[in-house]
């Protein structure tokens, strides 16, 4: 039985006429998480997207599974292609539904006909179809408001038929809102920040401050694993490793103790913020989440702020741990995440860090150093690695 | 140049032991349980390195259970043992330096209703005996305790406790984790009373994945693992063999232990000296301790960036405490060793292929990744 996949686009559709865009972006997202699962066409119609495969041998099971983690797709739905006969399209219902027929305890048949040349009219499809089901299935009972099961039956220039639909993760195809670099410490907090931008739709850079041998390689293995799995939802992510060392232990030779960490965040942004400019990003992003740790108060990431032109988005920064750790679940980044490896942001930590400073006084600290050449230095450094 | 000075954690595999393997699963590779000849064969692999664990012993045949390993085999024996015993009494003692593998055993005994005793050790991380013979009474039906002490090699009175039960007339087992100690220090099992011991193989090397738990004659258990006939349904399961032969290979290669044990205390003894030259380290290790285990601490120098600072140089040994951030040694801070100390504890441990060499570029790792570290 040939089966094909129909697409949902929810938000998609109400682009307008920039619609095309957005879906061409789509498409292409979904050739790329499909590249190795064989050859498929994609055709448009007016309301819809349809997946088909080209060959037999793909597969498909795998398939609906990564759609389940493309952004752009309110739901979707599998369909068995028919004969245009409705004998056909009543046997193509029983034995491509048996599963979920059998599931359910109540059901209903709506047909779409927008072939009108096909010689009955939906309500006498959906009545042929429901009492064939009914014949065959005597657990089973109508409910034409609630049901258990809807059935679908569109005949178009072929006839399909599908059951349920499946739910798709919403949200905007990656790209379709441009790219952003996220700074990724192997914390709980970004990755998850990491992946609530690219449902809007951006397409990401992650950068990781790594401080041989402050950290270890297991640590920048454990933030390469975290990329590795927002790379399912976000696409190909570029990743560059800035090696931070000696940047690190010039603010803990020359700084004062408790402004450490408020400068370490800054030097951060402002590296951050080259990278980015050169492989085009418009924003930064960071997991910080407000009063989660000293750096994270409203004085000190105002500070922070300050050192980049550039916006930076922190889509965790109302939520709670706990609502940040359901998402990572979710996500699947949580048992990675807590991982027990020294990061950049815990070598060195004060013992009282600054939770109210003023710019001045950071400003001042920081200008105790000439960062530049090592800023420079670190970012010609800077390892970059595509993952997907 | 690598000085592999990790031996607690794993070993090298001896060749004799891989030859053995590579015959195992190129020629050898039928099913023990099986009749025909590809059965027998392997059979007969498998009941010799039988003989060669039960000769090392000094015990019997039928007394060797194969398990998959160290942990399998504290789990079998502990779990085995006090299921078999339950109605004669409730109460449990171990050490409170157990491996994980017996402490977490332990709160589960405990979560299950069982009364647990974790003997706290002295300033020799060695259980006291007078605190054995306070605790065993007519209730205890188990004694658990370690011969070596993973992370700082102390060797613990195991032999004794048989007769300390013996006096208090308790019905009590003792199950000795050997796993360090097998293969470094003489083991008789029979000859120091002990009913239950645990040995591992790719701690003397041999590969992953195989090790045996001594059953004295007599001594009856229930297995953990429900299955077929296999090591007299005590441990089911088709036998690891490639494994279980190297494990026995590897035996045979095993050097006469106190000889062996000397040329370590030398080795030891003469590395010590060196490190107390060295400015800024204490060693955690006490001198009676087994010479293959040396633990030290460099205090203000936290052990992760250290040990990645001398892989870096080619040095492999691990931290005292499991890891990083809040996951304390639960050994050195049993032995009431300050936070300074534990968070930067560092754990040498040798095998008989480990030269001096090897430890002097370890002494001079330490002295390198010191002015690294403190960027004097």
């Amino acid at each position: 039985m040939k089966e094909i996949i129909l697409l949902k686009e929810g938000e998609l559709a109400l682009k307008g006429l920039n619609r095309v865009n957005f879906e061409d972006k789509l498409i292409k997202n979904i050739k790329f998480r499909f590249r190795d699962l064989g050859k498929f066409t994609f055709t448009r119609s007016q309301s819809a997207l349809a997946i088909e495969a080209e060959s037999e041998d793909v597969d498909f099971e795998e398939a609906v599974e990564r759609l389940k983690k493309v952004f752009g797709i309110v739901a979707f739905s599998r369909a068995a292609i028919a004969e245009k006969d409705i004998e056909s399209i009543k046997a193509t219902a029983k034995e491509y539904l048996h599963e979920q027929i059998v599931a359910a305890k109540t059901f209903k048949v709506e047909a779409k006909r927008s072939d009108k040349k096909f010689s009955m009219t939906s309500p006498e499809i959906s009545r042929e179809v429901g009492a064939h089901i009914l014949r065959n299935y005597p657990h089973i009972k109508v409910d034409v408001h609630n049901p258990d099961l809807k059935i679908t039956v569109e005949i178009r220039e072929r006839a399909y038929v599908r059951g349920n639909q499946i739910k798709g993760i919403g949200g905007m195809p990656v790209g379709s809102a441009g790219k952003a670099a996220v700074l990724m410490s192997g914390g709980i907090d970004s990755p998850v920040a990491a992946y609530m931008m690219a449902k809007r739709g951006v397409q990401l850079t992650a950068i990781h401050f790594a401080a041989p041998p402050y950290t270890s390689m297991k640590a920048e293995m454990k933030v390469r694993d975290l990329v590795k799995k927002v790379s399912e939802y976000a696409g190909r992510i570029y990743f560059a490793v800035v090696p931070f060392t000696e940047i690190q232990e010039k603010i803990k030779d020359e700084c004062p103790e408790d402004l450490f960490t408020l400068i370490m965040r800054r030097l951060m942004m402002e590296i951050a913020t080259r990278i980015a400019e050169k492989d085009e990003c418009h924003a930064l992003i960071t997991g910080e989440s407000l009063g989660q740790v000293a750096s994270q108060t409203l004085l000190a990431l105002g500070v922070t702020d300050e050192a980049t032109p550039l916006p930076v988005f922190r889509p965790c920064i109302g939520m709670d741990k706990q609502e940040i750790i359901s998402i990572a679940r979710q996500i699947d980044t949580f048992e990675t995440s807590i991982l027990p490896y020294e990061d950049c942001c815990t070598v060195f930590t004060p013992r009282h860090p600054r939770t109210r400073p003023t710019l001045e006084q950071v400003r001042e600290a920081q200008a105790l150093v000439d960062w530049e050449e090592l800023m420079e230095k670190a970012i010609a450094e800077t390892r970059y690695e595509p993952i997907n | 140049m690598i000085a592999y000075l990790d031996n607690s954690a794993t070993t090298k595999v001896c060749r004799e032991a891989v030859s053995k393997m590579c015959d195992c699963m190129e020629n050898n590779w039928g099913n023990p349980s099986s009749l025909h000849i590809m059965g027998i064969n392997a059979c007969n692999i498998l009941e010799e390195a039988r003989e060669t664990l039960a000769k090392a012993l000094g015990c019997q045949k039928k007394e060797i259970f194969f398990t998959s390993g160290g942990t399998e085999a504290n789990n079998l024996a502990i779990k085995g043992a006090v299921s078999k015993n339950r109605r004669k009494g409730r109460k449990i003692i171990a050490s409170s330096i157990e491996h994980p593998s017996v402490m977490n055993v332990m709160d589960m005994l405990e979560r299950d209703g069982f009364e647990v005793v974790r003997l706290i050790c002295d300033e020799n991380a060695r259980v006291r005996l007078e605190d054995l013979e306070r605790e065993i009474d007519e209730n205890t039906i188990l004694v658990s305790l370690m011969a070596v002490n993973n992370e700082v090699g102390s060797i613990q009175p195991f032999d004794k406790v048989k007769s300390i039960i013996n006096k208090k007339g308790s019905p009590a087992l003792l199950h000795v984790d050997a796993v360090q100690a097998f293969g470094k220090i003489p083991l008789k099992p029979s000859a120091m009373s002990i009913d239950l011991m645990t040995v591992s193989s790719h701690k003397i090397h041999g590969p992953k994945g195989a090790g045996a738990l001594y059953i004295k004659d007599g001594v009856r258990i229930n297995p953990v693992t429900l299955g077929g006939e296999q090591e007299k349904q005590i441990r089911p399961g088709t036998e690891a063999m490639p494994a279980i032969a190297g494990f026995g290979e590897a035996i045979k290669q095993l050097p006469n232990i106190n000889g062996q044990l000397k040329k370590m205390t030398t080795l030891r003894n003469d590395f010590l000296l060196k490190l107390e030259a060295v400015e800024g380290v204490c060693i955690n290790s006490t001198e009676d301790a087994l010479p293959y285990i040396v633990n030290i601490s460099v205090p203000g120098l936290r052990s992760e960036p250290m040990l990645n600072l001398l892989s870096d140089m080619g040095v492999c040994v691990s931290s005292g405490s499991a890891c990083a951030k809040g996951h304390k040694s639960y050994v050195l801070e049993a032995l009431g060793l300050d936070n300074g100390r534990i968070d930067s504890a560092l754990r040498i441990s040798m095998s008989r292929y480990t030269t001096e060499e090897e430890l002097d570029l370890f002494i001079k790792g330490i002295q390198t990744a010191q002015k690294v570290l403190r960027r004097r």
